[in-house]
């Protein structure tokens, strides 16, 4: 996406990490003519110091291999990664050792994520000797234990000596974080943090990333398929279809008065107690379909398909970034049928507030 | 499987609820699937673990009930163990669980008291189970129509060509091209091989369908197109669904009853409606305000404090004492049984929590009579 839009995020500090148009294809099985799938095309966006960035999309829709591109998992295509203005080549390893002391990852599965033949204090212990270069078994150990305390994991001692199979699902995400903590890092990557936790525990998890980015000051990338969980944490929304981002702007506005069919279906889909009254049963109707096609073979817009709107200019021709207020865009042809209040302007959009211009409306 | 132990070991177990009315417009006067006073056991070298204490839940017929908990509550250990499905170490300690089926006699079927062929019988034909995660529940190797196959030969006697008419119209009702029959689970999308779980279960039209957390491995769109599907089938075949998940919101919006399970025992029961209007039990109404909400205003969420309890060292009276802000040194004691809130209101709304919750006012805790409403 490529509209002259400022990032909503951009106010919460001066930029550290920043995607510059990358790109990923993967070849799906040998030879010339076989086919390529584009998991991530031409995205650009950028990370602020203390400011949380949500990438919002459907399994298979690349928020996944943005965040491995990011952390230097995946070899980009094409396109930069830039950390405090200056091009980072992943591939070095002497420059990636450096890179990962700023940009640390958090993964989906604190089951799978953790060593379970290993103790947390072996877990926490590594990068803070290896990332970190602590050395001596006191000043370790102190670290160790400053870090477990930073992610509410007290007393410490009673943590240390424990294996992954004896912490509850919560517990071992605070490890998995303390973990990446211990490399000391101005740049978090969380790739599904909460969604394989129990509803109860993922606010606590959620107000811990968010007390760490404020304390930290920690420029965070935040990627979720619950774009209700986006709305709470995350100053700026990226909304994610087949390897592009549809619409992005602040988080209050994207989950409030969507733009991009694809968002709107998103927000349709989520579960909303509040309208107990339009219930499954009464026969909402949601558009059926396949998820979207990442494949490069694929002509024109990508939600075509499963779009309402569409006409036979979407499936031609790959929609442009379209600038909808100062810090909001949408790639959609007919941004006229699908959000009109919004591009009239419309102080009182059909679904509340008006979109707001600065970023003060979203999470802190 | 082997048999499951059955010994009743009195007192604390809790006295029976009184039952339910039944819902509204199912004109049914007896539950499908009733279960009463069961309690659950695991047996370890450790120590025992009471998984269910003395739980209560009936499914009417053409109901949906949601069973919500946190992973751990024991909502999985209850269902499986109704339905016969645990192994030691689980024992059954207590209760009794009767399925009323149109096929099966008027008294109905003792599913505790069943020999090993008898529950063969049973099972699938009368109660399915769709799993939580469809590629470990689908055989790798085996094309779906051969799975589905598979059900079939197993409890209705019908010709190859039958069987294949029929496997081709269950992919038809759960929305998936009839050509996937020849397909291997690997060749389809998650939400494919969930869709063929619900067509699995409903091959041979059973009265009751468990879904235990079925939509959970699936990102929104996909969910919300299947769970339409679910409540859309359930309208037309006519079956009854208890639905387990820990997440309340997809509850409030499918169930018509919901029951919340902490600690292996019920806290609260009632409609969607009441639980989410006027939730009685501070742990509902915790579970209620952690879940952040896309629409209407940004409200202040709260989340639950600390972590489940552990099974084998439960303090007497209520066990979410711990993490209960509202607690007060008479919770340690209560007697843990579900009891109407408003019996004038809504006598099927009950709660295992003695004081009075006014709707949308927090609980007081200077009440000093316990036990009483």
């Amino acid at each position: 996406m490529s509209a002259e839009v400022r990032s909503a995020a951009e106010s919460c500090g001066p930029l550290v990490l920043e995607a510059v148009a990358i790109h990923r294809d993967y070849k799906l099985g040998r030879g010339r003519k076989a086919p390529v799938l584009s998991a991530v095309r031409n995205v650009s966006f950028g990370l602020y110091r203390r400011g949380v960035v949500a990438l919002v999309g459907e399994s298979g829709s690349g928020k996944s291999t943005v965040a491995r591109l990011l952390a230097g998992q995946e070899r980009l295509t094409s396109g930069e990664v830039r950390l405090d203005g200056e091009v980072v080549h992943l591939h070095h390893r002497r420059t990636f050792r450096k890179y990962k002391r700023d940009v640390q990852m958090v993964f989906q599965d604190p089951f799978a994520s953790l060593n379970s033949v290993h103790t947390v204090r072996y877990h926490i212990e590594r990068p803070v000797r290896i990332q970190r270069g602590t050395k001596g078994h006191a000043a370790v150990d102190a670290e160790v234990a400053r870090l477990l305390r930073e992610v509410e994991l007290t007393p410490p001692e009673q943590y240390l000596t424990k294996y992954p199979h004896e912490l509850s699902g919560g517990q071992r995400q605070r490890v998995a974080i303390a973990r990446a903590l211990a490399a000391n890092p101005r740049v978090l990557l969380a790739d599904e943090p909460i969604s394989m936790l129990d509803v109860s525990i993922r606010l606590d998890i959620l107000s811990l990333l968010n007390g760490l980015r404020e304390r930290l000051e920690l420029a965070m990338l935040y990627i979720t398929h619950d774009i209700a969980s986006a709305r709470y944490v995350a100053d700026e929304t990226l909304v994610m279809y087949a390897g592009e981002i549809v619409e992005l702007g602040p988080s209050e506005d994207v989950t409030q008065q969507p733009a991009h069919p694809y968002t709107q279906l998103l927000v349709a889909s989520a579960p909303d107690p509040d309208a107990l009254d339009s219930r499954l049963r009464i026969g909402s109707k949601v558009l059926a379909g396949q998820a979207g096609s990442a494949l490069s073979s694929v002509v024109g817009c990508r939600f075509s398909p499963r779009c309402p709107f569409a006409d036979d200019h979407c499936r031609r021709e790959v929609p442009p970034a379209v600038r909808i207020a100062e810090l909001r865009a949408a790639a959609c042809w007919h941004l006229d049928l699908a959000a009109p209040h919004l591009l009239r302007g419309d102080a009182s959009g059909p679904n509340g507030p008006a979109v707001a211009t600065d970023s003060s409306t979203s999470a802190d | 499987m082997r048999r499951a132990a059955v010994e009743v070991e009195g007192e604390q177990v809790s006295a029976p609820v009184p039952p339910v009315s039944p819902v509204p417009g199912s004109g049914a006067s007896q539950p499908v699937l009733d279960i009463s006073g069961l309690s659950i056991s695991y047996r370890t070298r450790t120590g025992e673990v009471k998984a269910v204490v003395g739980v209560d839940l009936a499914l009417w017929p053409g109901e949906i009930v949601g069973l919500a908990g946190e992973s751990g509550s024991g909502k999985s250990t209850l269902v499986y163990g109704a339905c016969r499905l645990l192994r030691p170490p689980a024992v059954i300690t207590a209760g009794s669980v009767t399925y009323r089926g149109r096929r099966v006699s008027s008294g109905g079927i003792s599913l505790l008291n069943q020999s090993r062929a008898q529950l063969r019988t049973l099972r699938w034909r009368e109660i399915a189970i769709v799993f939580q995660s469809a590629m470990n529940a689908l055989n790798p190797v085996l094309r779906v129509e051969e799975q589905l196959f598979d059900v079939m030969d197993a409890h209705l006697s019908m010709g190859r060509e039958e069987q294949r008419e029929r496997a081709a119209s269950l992919l038809d009702l759960v929305g998936i091209a009839r050509d996937r029959l020849r397909s291997y689970p690997h060749e389809l999308s998650g939400g494919m091989r969930q869709r063929v779980m619900i067509a699995m279960a409903l091959a041979v039209d059973p009265e009751v369908v468990i879904m235990d957390e079925p939509t959970t491995a699936l990102d929104v769109v996909v969910q919300r197109e299947i769970l339409s599907q679910i409540v859309e089938l359930k309208e037309r075949l006519g079956f009854s669904i208890l639905f387990i998940t820990h997440d309340l919101s997809l509850l409030l919006e499918i169930a018509d009853r919901i029951a919340i399970m902490y600690a292996g025992q019920l806290m609260e029961v009632g409609s969607a409606e009441r639980i989410y209007r006027s939730p009685a039990h501070p742990y509902t109404r915790g579970l209620l305000n952690s879940f952040p909400s896309l629409h209407g205003p940004r409200r202040e969420l709260a989340g639950i404090p600390g972590s489940p309890p552990d099974l084998r060292s439960l303090p007497p009276g209520c066990p979410f004492v711990p993490r209960c802000s509202f607690a007060v040194d008479a919770c340690r004691q209560i007697d843990m049984r579900l009891a109407p809130i408003e019996e004038a209101r809504d006598p099927s709304h009950v709660s295992a929590c003695p004081f009075v919750l006014p709707e949308g006012q927090v609980p007081s805790p200077a009440v000093s009579e316990v036990g009483r409403r």
